[in-house]
C-alpha cells in the first residue's frame, strides 16, 4: 500500500466511525431516547439509572402521578433484569459467562416508554409466556384479583418476589405486557418488552 | 426488648419499632434488591414483642414507592399484627399516601382486604 492509500483509508476509517455514531445519535435523538445501557445491571447501576430518571421527571416537571407511575415501572423493570437474566456463555476463545442486557428509557406521546432485552432459557420461554399470556388476559378487577392471590401464596423466589413483578406493571399501567421472544439456537433465546406508561390512565 | 431504629437510604425505609410506646413507623422508599434480608430482622422483632406488647400498637406505613419484592415482606409483618389481635391485642395499620397517588391507596387496600386488623386510610396533603 502507498503512503496515499494508508492515509486515505485512514481517513475512510475515520469519517466511517463518524458517521456511524452520528447514525446511532440521529436514531437515539429522533427515538427521543432519554437513557440507554447495554451491558450487566448491577445494584449500583440501577441507583444511578433510577437517579437520572428522577432528575429528569424533576427538571421536566412531569405530574407527579406519572413520575410515581414511572419509577415504580422502572424498579419493577430493572429488578426483573437483576434477578431473572440467564447467563449466556461468551463468544469462542473466551470463557465465563456473559449477564449483559438492554435497557432504554424514551419519551413517549404521553408519557415514558420502558424498553429492556436479555437473555432466556429457550427451556423457560414457554412457561413464562404462558404467564405474560395469562396477565395479558386478564381485566383490572381479574389482575387485582391475581396480584392479592400471588401477594398471599406462600410461594415466593428466594429474592422475595414470586413472580408478583409483571402482574404489578400490567395493573400500574392499565396496559397489556407487550413482549417477544427472538430464538437464538436452541438454548437460547432473547426477551424483548415494552411498557408504555402514560399519564392520561 | 430492645427498640429498633434504622436509618433510611435511598432504597430501605426509615425504621422505628418503639418497644416503650408501642409505636411502629415504616417511612420513606422500600426498594432494596434483596428484602428478605432487610426485613427478617423486623419480622423477628415483631414476633418477639408480640410476646408481650404493648395495650395498644399502632403502625405507620408511610411509603413513597415499594417494589413488589418487599410488599411479601410488608405482609409478613401484617401477618404478625392480626395475631397480635387475634390474641386481644388492639392494634391499627395507619396507611399514608399522597394526594391522587392512587396505586398507593389501592396498595393498602389490598392488604386492608386480605388482613384481618382495622386500617386508617390517611390521606397526605403537600
Amino acid at each position: 500500500m502507498t503512503h496515499n492509500a494508508i492515509i486515505d483509508s485512514v481517513m475512510t476509517d475515520e469519517k466511517d466511525m463518524a458517521m456511524n455514531i452520528y447514525d446511532l445519535y440521529h436514531r437515539m435523538e429522533s427515538n427521543k431516547v432519554v437513557l440507554s445501557f447495554k451491558g450487566d445491571v448491577t445494584s449500583e447501576l440501577m441507583s444511578s439509572i433510577l437517579q437520572i430518571i428522577e432528575q429528569r421527571m424533576d427538571s421536566m416537571n412531569e405530574a407527579p402521578k406519572l413520575r410515581k407511575k414511572v419509577y415504580n415501572v422502572l424498579v419493577e423493570c430493572l429488578q426483573n433484569l437483576y434477578h431473572h437474566i440467564d447467563e449466556v456463555p461468551v463468544g469462542s476463545g473466551k470463557t465465563g459467562f456473559d449477564r449483559s442486557a438492554i435497557f432504554m428509557v424514551s419519551l413517549s406521546n404521553n408519557g415514558y416508554s420502558i424498553t429492556t432485552g436479555n437473555y432466556i432459557l429457550t427451556s423457560r420461554k414457554n412457561s413464562f409466556r404462558d404467564r405474560l399470556d395469562r396477565i395479558n388476559s386478564l381485566d383490572p378487577n381479574d389482575l387485582k384479583e391475581l396480584y392479592k392471590e400471588v401477594l398471599s401464596s406462600d410461594s415466593r423466589s428466594n429474592k422475595g418476589g414470586g413472580g408478583l413483578g409483571m402482574i404489578d406493571i400490567a395493573r400500574k399501567t392499565g396496559k397489556k405486557l407487550n413482549y417477544d421472544f427472538a430464538p437464538l439456537n436452541e438454548e437460547y433465546s432473547f426477551f424483548s418488552l415494552n411498557i408504555n406508561v402514560e399519564d392520561n390512565n | 426488648m430492645d427498640s429498633i431504629f434504622i436509618e433510611g437510604t435511598p432504597k430501605t425505609p426509615n425504621i422505628n419499632f418503639d418497644n416503650g410506646k408501642g409505636a411502629l413507623l415504616l417511612k420513606g422508599r422500600s426498594i432494596p434488591e434483596n428484602s428478605i434480608e432487610f426485613y427478617k430482622p423486623l419480622v423477628d422483632w415483631l414476633e418477639a414483642y408480640s410476646n408481650a406488647p404493648q395495650p395498644k400498637t399502632v403502625c405507620d406505613i408511610q411509603l413513597e414507592y415499594f417494589n413488589t419484592s418487599s410488599s411479601k415482606c410488608l405482609l409478613d409483618l401484617f401477618k404478625k399484627m392480626e395475631n397480635m389481635s387475634k390474641n386481644g391485642n388492639e392494634i391499627i395499620i395507619n396507611w399514608y399516601y399522597e394526594e391522587d397517588d392512587e396505586d398507593m391507596l389501592e396498595a393498602g387496600e389490598d392488604y386492608q382486604s386480605i388482613i384481618n386488623v382495622p386500617f386508617k386510610m390517611i390521606e397526605m396533603q403537600d
